[in-house]
């Protein structure tokens, strides 16, 4: 499995991550590796086995509606790279 | 005070703050001054909360004074960096956290603090808990204090060489693929991963949701067992926290090891592993049989593809959990062009290769058409992997085996291969996959004098029997008792 | 659009997508407070939960899950026995953790169906493809300095996603449709249906093809619907426009359009996106959902009556027409002021008939929507009290319309409004004569032509009597007393 340079950008831009020239093509070189390594899963048939998506015998744990409070909008905003009027600030979306 | 309090245990510290022998400003200045002397070498911590740690003792020491008690009162503690911390900077060691500060404590901490923990500081992490070396920190990379040219181990490296350098009596770390255990063995100290469900994972930065628990070092098994008694049980926070009740430890700690069954899975000594480490691990499983255990060859048929199903699932959950890091609410913003520029400079500079190599590898794991062929695939041999320990544990109570395949290895030496990176987990992923526990502890050392881990795995919410079988071995062995020269 | 083209030979195949947030105390996945957007501090009612910070977990808010299985039974649907939360993976600044925690392969309700009133009185089966849980977003406010600010106060609350089978054929069934499901969800008290306020989201998938035809041609996403007439009219220009696409040759682009209300169009939402790969997975911090079918039935035994089941006990029970039932029942709270107000002690009918004229002529003039009337002055208990006053002949139909009109301008009691302004009925001979006389006096040429046989011209002089009395009198007797005192003039 070789992943190809454009399938290395197509992800990054899933993934929202800005790569230089050097780290797309190290990451091709890479992650071509990893996932040559990991095609040895292949060898093994799984067509009868359930996926295991958590390892925990739990079920239907849920609570009750009951409201409690969280945080000052002071405190929710502490952390903000950039904040105006209670908001957060970004810049606007140009779709 | 003629004695060094950083030598204690904290099971013999307790004692002496009980009887009045010394104060937790006492035993809290040590390490502090400890850590002043040695952690610009050993680099151990990220940041160390001096004042906030003098304050607790104060405190704790009023408390004792008007009778007060707890589980770990007065106990100076390092906290990995993953785990959330009320106004104190929690960055997972990377730089798109650098200055935030959570305004809650996780779960695991807050239990801690009420049981009267003192935080000396933040200890190192690779970035986001994604590396065995802490060469992955944004920050610095952790000396192994056996010594300091080599690794600590990781993810949870600052905390294993905080208590092997003494510089914390105990720590707390994560593991998600082996995070405590690995950095454990190279460190030469004793750390417990519980099982998956066992400690909140509440205020833990996830990094693979199905796989994170919160894990204590030691110097010795019984101070990991207090440590984990006290953190242990169910939170409502968290949804995979199991509300089942927490055995005293600290009851069954002395029971021996007479009639238990010991597994030996022969799956887990491969070629390429150091002869030391194959000498030392069956000359301790020998020790456990002279004490009474019944050893018995098993097999883990599907060990061997645990660590592809590991690096498909732990990347994918990965790439969901850090996408929170977009610079609109904490964190780093590198401000670009439009909004998406903006996402995509911060996220970009802000996350180290390894984090960006695992983003990328768990994002094409999960996008269209890769989904049944990779994430599904590794979801149904995780049901095996899954499986051979619930077989096995039919026929033994614990199974015992390395904890890596090697001791600490060189800075540097495997930074550029991450494949060879990721094998030093080869030995600690199955457990992680199967959400069982598993316990690490020093079982010898090799011709260099580094230490050897012995990883002992039980079933799903059985650490007592790890502690038991863990603490049997110490009391008959002084591996745990040897020192770094630092 | 200028012309409508008479296009027979196309029909619309519609399908509704509708986001209806859920009414619990707190959020879905949080204890934090669902609040009105509208009038809370921005980001105030949040937590580390569903602001996304570092380290936090999800927690299933019981009540959520119940509100939408209550929904699935309303809708017809089967409650499945398996749920599974699924992460949903984009980036946007309003979706703090970078992904929805949504339901994607295992949903909740699925294979229902809704019976939608229409105008003609026919009822028509529109299929319901499945009803899913999952959060709702933060909000965005884009300011003219191009920035944005995002407020969290939404982010969190529970949302439930309904989507239909594309069986709606016209802007009149998609209308009836939302008709029917916003009462449905208010009947269940789980949305208030106040679309101005975001509460309730629609959004119609419109394409067009040639009548008898099986296809599925391209379809557009049409959003921005923050009200029913909104939807009305943006899906009957969509489908025109459609229509005009392919009848020019074109073909429809599959897109998403926004609808702009000032122009009254649709407009293309080009999004840059690049097409849209939201990688879903199983939530690892949240265990599987086992809705069993003793929880379903404890859900079951506790729904409140729902429209349709109201509509037949009006009329069979209340005798009211199929007509004034349908009107009744539309918007749950005029069912509950009619009930109110039967309560009170009034004949059905006669109420009915007095709320669908008088009252909701005075809302139309007020510019009231239907589900507004819990905020008018006039209380069931007046309406009763008019309407009984009038059986008693203390005041004619006349004095209680107006009477009605006063209360809901300008509030007061009935008896006193009675008073003040003089309304009570005139029913005494002496005097009703004595008004009578005058104006014969005051109008003899009228007179005259009654007195050569042309009889209509009573009504006048009727007019003239009431107006005299300010429309107090007894207008039986008036009828009476006039036609005595015309045939002594013979």
């Amino acid at each position: 499995m070789s992943l190809s340079r454009a399938e290395v950008e197509h992800i990054a831009e899933l993934a929202k991550l800005n790569l230089t020239e050097a780290e797309l093509d190290q990451y091709a070189v890479q992650l071509s590796a990893i996932l040559d390594y990991i095609a040895e899963l292949n060898a093994l048939n799984t067509d009868d086995i359930p996926p295991t998506a958590s390892v925990l015998p739990l079920k239907n744990v849920l609570a009750a509606d009951e409201v409690t409070f969280g945080l000052e909008q002071k405190a929710a905003l502490a952390n903000a790279p950039d904040a105006e009027a209670g908001q957060f600030r970004v810049q606007a979306i140009f779709e | 005070m003629s004695i060094d309090l950083t030598t204690l245990s904290i099971v013999e510290a307790r004692a002496g703050l009980r009887s009045g022998q010394f104060s937790a400003i006492e035993l809290t200045q040590s390490y502090l001054n400890r850590i002043k002397a040695l952690n610009q070498t050993v680099k151990a911590y990220l940041h160390v909360t001096e004042e906030q740690a003098l304050e607790s003792a104060q405190a704790v020491d009023q408390a004792i004074q008007n009778g007060k008690d707890g589980a770990l009162l007065g106990i100076p503690l390092a906290i990995k960096d993953v785990l959330s911390t009320t106004g104190v900077e929690t960055t997972c060691g990377s730089k798109i956290l650098a200055g935030y500060t959570p305004p809650f404590n996780a779960t695991a901490v807050q239990r801690l603090f009420d049981a009267g923990v003192i935080m000396l500081g933040k200890t190192n992490t690779d970035e986001f808990a994604m590396g065995s070396s802490t060469e992955n920190s944004g920050y610095f990379t952790t000396r192994n204090p056996w010594d300091t040219e080599r690794v600590p181990g990781g993810s949870s490296g600052g905390s294993a060489a905080a208590v092997s350098a003494r510089l914390a009596a105990g720590g707390l770390g994560t593991d998600t693929g082996g995070s405590v255990r690995q950095p454990a063995a190279l460190c030469g100290v004793v750390a417990i991963k519980p099982s998956y469900g066992r400690v909140s994972r509440y205020g833990l930065i996830a990094f693979a949701s199905s796989l994170d628990s919160v894990g204590a070092f030691g110097r010795t098994v019984q101070d990991v067992g207090l440590i984990l008694g006290v953190m242990a049980g169910h939170d409502p926070k968290d949804s995979t926290s199991m509300n089942v009740p927490v055995p005293d430890y600290m009851a069954t700690i002395g029971q021996g090891v007479k009639g238990l069954r010991v597994g030996v899975p022969k799956e887990y000594f491969i070629d390429g592993m150091q002869p030391a480490t194959e000498k030392a691990v069956r000359a301790a499983i020998a020790q456990l049989e002279a004490m009474g255990a019944e050893i018995r060859e098993i097999s883990l048929p599907h060990t061997r593809y645990a660590l592809s199903t590991y690096y498909l699932i732990a990347p994918a959950e990965a790439s969901a959990n850090l996408a929170r890091f977009d610079s609109v609410r904490y964190g780093l913003r590198k401000t670009q062009g439009d909004l998406w520029d903006t996402y995509k400079t911060t996220r970009g500079e802000g996350f180290g290769a390894e984090v960006k190599r695992r983003i990328m590898l768990g994002t094409y794991a999960l996008s269209a058409g890769y989904y049944d062929a990779y994430y599904l695939k590794a979801q149904k041999v995780r049901t095996l992997i899954k499986q051979d320990f619930e077989k096995a544990f039919e026929q033994v109570d614990v199974i015992a085996s390395p904890v890596a395949p090697t001791t600490a290895f060189r800075i540097g030496e495997k930074a550029d291969d991450p494949l060879q990176m990721y094998l030093s987990d080869v030995f600690t992923l199955p457990a992680s996959l199967a959400g069982i526990c598993g316990l690490s502890l020093p079982c010898g050392f090799d011709e260099s004098n580094l230490p050897i881990g012995l990883q002992l795995m039980g079933p799903f919410m059985r650490e007592d029997v790890l502690l038991r079988v863990g603490h049997a071995y110490e009391q008959a062995t002084e591996w745990h008792m040897r020192q770094p020269a630092l | 659009m200028a012309t409508k083209i008479q296009t027979p030979a196309y029909e619309a195949v519609i399908g509704m997508e509708v986001h209806a947030e859920l009414m619990t105390e707190s959020k879905m996945f949080c204890r934090c407070a669902v609040v009105d957007l509208t009038a809370a501090q921005p980001n105030t009612a949040v937590c580390p939960v569903c602001l996304g910070m570092p380290g936090v977990l999800p927690v299933i808010n019981q009540q959520a899950i119940e509100y939408g299985i209550m929904v699935g039974l309303a809708l017809n649907c089967e409650i499945a026995e398996f749920n599974q939360f699924a992460r949903k993976n984009y980036f946007y600044p309003d979706l703090p953790k970078g992904y929805q925690i949504s339901q994607y392969e295992f949903p909740l309700a699925v294979n229902g169906y809704v019976m939608i009133d229409l105008p003609d009185g026919s009822t028509k089966r529109i299929g319901i493809r499945r009803a899913h849980l999952e959060e709702d977003t933060g909000k965005n406010t884009h300011l003219s300095d191009g920035t944005s600010l995002v407020d969290f106060n939404r982010s969190g609350v529970p949302l439930l996603e309904i989507v239909t089978e594309p069986d709606i054929r016209n802007a009149e069934e998609a209308e009836a449709y939302c008709r029917k499901l916003r009462a449905i969800l208010q009947y269940l008290g789980v949305n208030s249906g106040d679309m101005s306020k975001g509460v309730l989201r629609v959004e119609a998938n419109i394409s067009v093809r040639p009548v008898g035809s099986n296809e599925f041609r391209n379809r557009t996403e049409v959003k921005n619907l923050n009200s029913i007439r909104n939807m009305f009219r943006a899906t009957e220009y969509e489908i025109e426009r459609q229509i005009q696409v392919w009848e020019s040759g074109g073909s429809v682009v599959q897109e998403t359009r926004g609808w702009d209300e000032q122009k009254q169009k649709t407009f293309s939402q080009r999004s840059k996106e690049s097409a849209h790969d939201y990688r879903y997975f199983p939530e690892p911090d949240l265990p599987v959902l086992e809705i069993s079918r003793e929880w379903v039935e404890r859900v079951r035994a506790h729904m409140p009556e729902l429209p349709d089941t109201k509509r037949e006990r009006f009329m069979n029970a209340l005798g009211l027409s199929a007509y004034d039932a349908s009107v009744l029942v539309a918007d749950r709270p005029i069912a509950d002021y009619f009930e109110n107000a039967v309560k009170a002690g009034g004949d059905a009918k006669i109420i009915a008939n007095w709320m669908m004229g008088e009252l909701f002529r005075l809302m139309n003039k007020s510019g009231l929507e239907r589900e507004q009337i819990n905020e008018i002055s006039v209380k069931p208990e007046q309406l009763v009290e008019v309407i009984q006053l009038i059986e008693k002949k203390t005041i004619n139909n006349n004095a209680g319309k107006k009477v009605l009109e006063i209360v809901y301008n300008k509030g007061g009691e009935v008896s006193h409004i009675i008073q003040s302004e003089g309304l009570a009925q005139q029913s005494d001979e002496g005097v009703l004569r004595t008004a009578v006389m005058q104006v014969l006096d005051q109008n003899p040429s009228e007179v005259t032509r009654w007195l050569n046989g042309e009889e209509k011209v009573i009504k006048f002089l009727m007019g003239q009597v009431m107006r005299a009395m300010r429309g107090t009198g007894d207008a039986q007797a008036v009828q009476r007393l006039l036609e005595e005192e015309l045939n002594k003039r013979k």
